[in-house]
């Protein structure tokens, strides 16, 4: 279970209301995750939040056969990496797409949507769809 | 770079390797470190620096032993962490800080006595940011980045399964090696899937063991049993706590600029190197090993191994203990790397080269997130 800590708060909370927020750097407009106090690219520690587009794409995964504690039910389930279209990766997990190399394209259009953990909200993509409006949460 | 002449006059295996549920971990740091040092013909009181990783860490060894030394090295990056104390020991050496070090590593990898429990915390950065979404150790993440390598360069299936292959006709003729039965790139496919792409015969064995080494100057060469391995250069480099925030999910910075730094110290090209081992948590690694090293281009590791050329009888003697696959893994895999090395260059292999003179350890810390590489020769630099 994901446990927020001062500096990553701000991503948490956002999550919990529906953005996917991330930083970037003021002096070099480099945007970056995971969050951390100063800019990755330049050492600048003039960094700003802000809400990502929640756009992606799937940039590469595994089919875990071998289950974590708690994902005893889901397996065999798909561990990705997406790109966001602001540039940064982080990984996650891809809802509403069978867990199957047919299924799982990479570079496979995506789109952010969030669900509860606990106590805290996290980001997990679906297929993006064309035309369609946001997937209210 | 330039210095003192440094190079390994001990080095051993515990006794056993594989399921030893009667050894602690202590133990088989104690056995290995006895062993290593008997073979370079010393006594622990010759010894006055220690290295290896927490736990149970170099004070907890050296006490052990019976040794107050006045050197430490604690450096713990993963299965890499003992090229790293071979680096550093020969930092030290040179520096005056140390005379004789001893690296040791001991894993109750297998039957867990004596270890510590493995935890995250969900307040550490992989425990936000990763482990939510169900990862659950290596299998899960250094595995992550192979389907984004394989579309970019169109490394198939049975090439990712040829690694395994090939490192089994290293392992047949190694009585220590734990799997030692020949197998097909249809035998490794049909075995159990693991994390898509990889299969069970893709990933490492999970297993007890130690290794130790004896590190010195070399102008005391003359005065070991065994004929001196001498360290001619070294490198390391990191990139990456989280697999999610590898920089190019096809290649390894790590890999490679370790292994820049280490040819640059060694004055050597590929041209030059006769027996090569990279560490092999996992099929993928080598094929990363072999292009971030330069022995080939990005996009054709997977072919060069499973045309023959790493293979007994090859061009390039590659893993050929068996590797993390089919020798030992205890989790910490680079002191058996650097224990096959040694043994080539001495030329007491179970599969031993054809009269090698150099012989390159890549190893692998963590998921592609630090590298550390040494050159060892026959001749001095």
């Amino acid at each position: 279970m994901p446990e927020p800590t001062p500096d990553t708060r701000p991503y948490w909370d956002g999550a919990a209301a529906g953005e996917l927020r991330i930083q970037r750097c003021l002096d070099c407009r480099q945007p970056y995750f995971y969050p951390r106090p100063i800019c990755p690219s330049c050492g600048s520690d003039k960094v700003e939040w802000f809400t990502a587009s929640g756009d992606a794409t799937l940039y590469s995964y595994v089919i875990n056969h071998r289950p974590a504690p708690g994902f005893e039910e889901e397996a065999p389930y798909a561990i990705a990496v997406v790109q966001l279209a602001e540039g940064p990766r982080m990984m996650t997990s891809i809802r509403g797409v069978p867990a199957t190399p047919e299924d799982l394209v990479l570079d496979m259009p995506l789109r952010v949507s969030f669900e509860q953990r606990g106590d805290v909200w996290l980001p997990v993509f679906t297929a993006a769809r064309a035309g369609e409006p946001e997937e209210a949460r | 770079m330039s210095g003192q002449g440094v190079i390994i006059a001990g080095a051993a295996e515990t006794d056993e390797i594989g399921r030893l549920p009667n050894h602690s971990t202590l133990q088989l740091h104690i056995e290995a470190a006895r062993n290593a040092v008997a073979d370079a013909g010393l006594t622990m009181r010759d010894i006055d620096g220690i290295a290896t990783v927490s736990a149970p860490g170099p004070v907890q060894v050296a006490h052990a032993l019976g040794i107050y030394p006045d050197w430490v090295d604690g450096t713990g990056v993963g299965g890499t962490s003992f090229l790293l104390h071979v680096r550093h020991a020969v930092a030290a050496i040179r520096a005056g800080y140390a005379k004789t070090v001893l690296i040791t590593h001991g894993e109750s990898g297998r039957s867990r006595v004596g270890t510590a429990p493995f935890r995250m915390g969900g307040s550490s950065p992989a425990g936000q940011f990763e482990a939510p979404y169900g990862t659950l150790g290596p299998t899960t993440t250094f595995t992550i980045p192979m389907l984004r390598y394989m579309k970019e360069y169109g490394l198939t299936h049975e090439q990712l399964a040829y690694v395994a292959v090939a490192q089994r006709q290293w392992a047949a003729k190694n009585p220590r090696a734990m799997f030692r039965d020949i197998i097909t790139v249809d035998d490794v496919l049909a075995s159990r899937m693991v994390a898509y792409p990889f299969h069970l015969l893709e990933c490492c064995l999970v297993t007890d063991g130690g290794g130790a080494l004896v590190v010195t100057a070399a102008d005391r060469a003359a005065g070991f049993p065994k004929p001196p391995v001498h360290v001619i250069g070294t490198g390391e480099a990191s990139e990456t706590p989280m697999i999610s925030q590898m920089i190019d999910f096809t290649e390894s910075r790590a890999f490679r600029e370790a292994g820049q730094r280490a040819f640059a110290e060694a004055g050597i090209t590929t041209a030059d190197v006769d027996h090569l081992m990279i560490y092999d948590a996992f099929a993928h690694v080598p094929i990363y090993g072999l292009e971030a090293l330069g022995f080939v281009k990005k996009g054709e590791g997977g072919p060069f191994i499973a045309d023959g050329n790493t293979e007994p009888g090859g061009r390039l003697p590659l893993n050929t203990n068996g590797g993390g696959l089919s020798y030992t893994h205890t989790g910490m895999y680079g002191m058996f790397a650097i224990q096959e090395g040694v043994r080539q260059i001495r030329g007491e292999a179970a599969a031993q080269v054809d009269d090698p003179q150099v012989s390159v350890i890549l190893g692998n810390g963590g998921m592609f997130a630090t590298s550390g590489v040494l050159v060892l020769s026959r001749a001095p630099r």
